[in-house]
This record gives C-alpha cells, structure tokens and sequence, in this order.
C-alpha cells in the first residue's frame, strides 16, 4: 500500500476496460451463426432407427415411466412380418412428447433400453401454442439411413425375434 | 431594437439547426453509448437495424412513440405532465450560449456561429444547468411512488451538493480568462489551453459534472438496484423518451463546456485560416469527453450515497476554494512581477494541494481496515 493508492486504482480500472476494447467480442451472430453444441448436449429429443430401416424404438414406455414431468405419452402397437416398424413383438403406434413440460433432464435417454431415443442437438424449439408444442412421432423420428426401406417393412418370419441388442458401454 | 428581418431569420435557421443538431446528437449518442459500451465489455452492441445498427436509434424512437403512456392513478396530474418538459427544455436551451466556432462567411453575410453572446455565459450555464433538476424533483413527487421520491430527493441533495464545487471549479477559468463569455474564454487559451494551467480545477469540473447529470458513478437518483429506475419510475412511453432525451443531451451540452473551459473550445491547428473548421473541432472535442464518459460508466460501480456526500463537501468543496486562491495568487503575481513564470507556478502547486485530500482518503481507507483487523 503507498499513499498515492486511491488513485492508482482508479486508473488501473481505467486501463482494464480500456484494454478490453481491442478484445475480440464474444458475441454469436445467432441466426447467421450457429454455436457448436457440445457432444452430450440435451437438445430436442431423436428417435433412432437401425442401419436397414427399422426403428429403435420398441414401445416398451420405460421411458415415461422413468420422465419425472411426465411429458412423454407412448401407446404400443403389435409388429407382424408384414407390416414390421421394429425388431421383436411390439413398436411404438403414438411416440408424443410435449416440450412444454420436457425438462431436458436425459432420464428418458437413460432409460430407454434399445438406445431408441436420444437427446439430440437441435435446441431451436419454439411454438406459438400449446397444440403445437406436442412433437409426435413423425416430428422426432429420424430420417431413413440411405440403402434402406421406411417403415412399416415386409420381412422373412424368424428374423428380427429379438427386441434388444446387443450392445456396448457409450464410450464419449 | 432588432428591425432587420435578416438577422431574425438568421436566429431562426441557426436555432432550427441547434435544436436539430442535438435531437441527432442525442439519437446517436445512445447509439454511441450503446455501441463503445458493448466493444468494452467485448461485446457487438446494436448492429442489426442498418449498416453498424446506425438506424437502430430511429427503432428505439418509434417505439417510444407509440407506447402504451401511464400515469399512476394518485398521481398529481398536471405536474405529471409538466415535469419532463421542465427537464428537458433547460437541457436544450443551455446550448444557445455554446460558441461553435469564429464567424463564417456566408452568402456575403458575416455569421456567427453562436446563437446568443451574452457576456454572463457562465452564469447562464450554471442557472440553466440548475433549473433542470425541479424537473426530476417534481417527477419523483408527482409519482406519488416511494422509489420515484426517493430518486428525486437524491437528485436535489446531490444537485445542491455538487452544483457549489462546479461553480467553484469555473471561477479560476474566470479568472484566467479575465471574462466570462464563452468567447473569451476560448480566445484566452489560444496559447495554452486551461486544463494545462488548472488541471485539478478541470478534473473537480469533470467530476462534479457527472454528478450534475446523473451519470456513473454518481447516478443515486435512477439507481436501477436500488430504485427500479428512480425517479421515472412511473413514467412511460414518450414521457420517458423526455427524460431518457434530456439526460443525454445534457451530457453533450456539458461536455461541449468542457471543451470550451477547459480544452480550448473551437481552436485548434488551422483554425485561424478556416473558420469552419471550429465546429469540427468542438464535434471531436465533445466526442472523445463523451467516451470518457462512458468509459467511466464502463469502469467504475456507483458510489455508496454517505460518500458521495462526504466527497461532495468534505473534499470537493474545500479543494475547489483552495484552487481558486492558487489561481488568483499566481495571477496576480504573474502580474505584479510581469513574470509568466509564475502562471506556470499554478498547475505545479495546484496537484500538490490536489494530492492531499488523496492522502486523507488513503488515511481514512486504512483507519477502517484497522478497525476492521
């Protein structure tokens, strides 16, 4: 401490801001420029679909079981080898989230057994209603992976019997 | 008696484009504040509206305009109404007394570019600069709101407080300058420029001007954290835009007498050959205080309201006089002993005086830390 202190400090502040003019801003340019998001970021719910087409997803509602707003709605329907939309007995019929109530907490990502839904990066969610803020199952399914066929698919009986598969710890 | 309609008219057009003059300065002054406040926090600030967001001021007009305006049910009405035309009336009539520049020729006509030349342009400035806070007095009464009350008490208290070290601070330029109309006054600094011979009188200037129009860190009366927004608490829509539009153009018109006091108004190099070349000058002058302005807003968090005070009359007041008894005494000697030495004697003697209030602080800063320990 020396006796000229008060004001030393003073323009030490001074100088501080003044600096910080040539700083480069920190600024995003939002619609033109887009933010990354990180590699877990909870954005707007994805449903998966397998490499040929199928769905993930398998109606099993563990994940509205485990939503703890409860905003996800699931009504299971009965796969056939006509008219297949996932591997093993059943699929998905009504998949309906309401942003309204979603937190983003991920505990529907956790639960899901089949990796079917995942939080993905989209977080432009906006909507002037309530109608439509329920995302249904057309709105969060993911697009077909080229080389393979929409849903529902005719396929050989025996062949997709199993409903979970085989699967890996998430490495990120 | 004025019976040429010539000159009438020439008053007329000068006024039109005052008035013009700082209605734009104060549109793109909040523009300019916006923007130098966003580069020192690395931000953008408005560049949306037009190239650089340069028509963003004329968005925030709109707006203002066609808002919702209220007026709180107990409130008292007519002086509701009155109190930001008292505000912002003062602040603009202030500029007719600021010189801005030497006379032009013109269309064959010698113009002056000054709209009055009263030989009391101090004095002037100092009422004019007075009568503007009966208007936020009388806004935060009228509101009939605690927090509006609160801000216009603040406002007179710091006023009173302040407008004595800012008469003060300008008697060494009167003395200096052996006059007090503006022109003069810049005239006189032609071989060197006031801040150079009284540079703590400039800086108590400095000072007691920010707290003159409410700026950081001085702006008690509108303290958002404190008093939502002071004494305009209740007020909306283009009323507020009154408000919003006189502090600002108050800001330009005291750092327009900045330059004129203390930083050699219009003059500058060239100046003598090019008459138009004052107004730019002035422009630049009032530029770069503005930023300085700002830059303090930037820097500095607001002062506690007990200290305010006690700077305001413990340490500016009693400085101030001592300056103005350093000036007279090297003025006068440098007069008795036709010495110019002695002038220059001033500045010297001026911050070493100046230093010993910072002593004081420094001492009373460590009394309370021992207290504290």
């Amino acid at each position: 401490m020396s006796v000229l202190d008060p004001i030393v400090e003073l323009v030490r502040g001074l100088w501080v801001t003044l600096k910080s003019i040539g700083e480069k801003p920190v600024t995003f340019q939002y619609p033109e420029e887009k933010r990354e998001v990180r590699q877990r970021y909870r954005g707007r719910h994805v449903l998966k679909r397998y490499d040929n087409g199928l769905e993930k997803c398998i109606g099993c509602s563990l994940c509205a079981a485990a939503c703890p707003s409860d905003a996800i709605f699931v009504e299971a329907s009965e796969n056939t080898n006509e008219k297949r939309f996932s591997p093993g007995e059943r699929y998905a019929s009504t998949y309906e989230i309401n942003m309204l109530r979603c937190i983003f907490c991920g505990y529907c990502e956790d639960a899901c057994p089949t990796e079917a839904i995942v939080l993905g990066d989209n977080y432009e969610l906006s909507f002037t209603d309530r109608r439509s803020a329920i995302y249904t199952k057309e709105m969060l399914l993911e697009s077909v992976p080229s080389q393979a066929f929409l849903t529902p698919q005719k396929v050989e009986p025996g062949e997709y019997n199993r409903s979970v598969p085989e699967m890996k710890d998430p490495s990120d | 008696m004025i019976s040429d309609w010539t000159l009438w008219l020439e008053w007329f057009i000068k006024s039109l484009i005052l008035i013009f003059a700082l209605l734009g300065g104060f549109a793109y002054l909040t523009w300019y504040e916006r923007r130098a406040l966003a580069r020192i926090q690395t931000r953008i600030g408005p560049n949306r509206a037009g190239p650089f967001g340069l028509l963003q001021p004329i968005a925030d007009a709109v707006k203002l305009v066609f808002k919702e305006e209220l007026t709180p049910a107990k409130a008292f009405k007519f002086v509701f109404f009155l109190a930001p035309i008292l505000t912002v009336v003062p602040s603009i009539i202030i500029a007719a007394v600021i010189p801005w520049g030497r006379s032009i020729n013109l269309f064959g006509r010698e113009i002056t570019l000054y709209l009055a030349d009263i030989n009391v342009g101090i004095l002037y400035f100092m009422s004019i600069a007075a009568i503007s806070v009966y208007g936020i007095v009388l806004a935060g009464w009228s509101s009939n709101s605690k927090y509006a009350m609160l801000g216009g008490l603040r406002a007179t208290a710091q006023m009173i407080s302040y407008e004595l070290s800012l008469g003060i601070a300008l008697v060494p330029v009167i003395l200096l300058a052996n006059s007090m109309r503006m022109i003069d006054i810049v005239e006189a600094q032609s071989s060197a420029w006031f801040v150079l011979i009284q540079p703590v009188g400039a800086l108590i200037f400095w000072i007691a001007t920010l707290a003159e129009v409410n700026r950081a860190p001085f702006d008690m009366p509108e303290a958002e954290q404190e008093l939502t927004a002071g004494f305009h608490s209740e007020y909306s829509g283009m009323k507020f835009a009154l408000f919003f539009m006189a502090e600002y153009q108050k800001m330009i018109i005291v750092c327009a007498i900045m330059a004129i006091f203390f930083f050699g108004g219009y003059l500058g190099p060239g100046v003598d050959q090019f008459p138009i070349l004052g107004p730019f000058y002035m422009f630049v002058k009032i530029f770069l205080l503005l930023f300085a302005m700002i830059w303090v807003r930037a820097t500095w968090p607001r002062i506690r309201y007990d200290r305010l005070m006690e700077f305001g009359w413990k340490i500016l007041v009693p400085l101030s006089l001592v300056i103005v008894f350093i000036t007279a005494t090297g003025i006068l000697l440098a007069e008795e002993f036709s010495n110019n030495l002695f002038l220059w004697m001033i500045p010297v003697v001026s911050v070493i005086v100046g230093l010993i209030p910072v002593v004081m602080v420094y001492r009373s800063l460590r009394r309370i830390s021992y207290e504290r320990a």
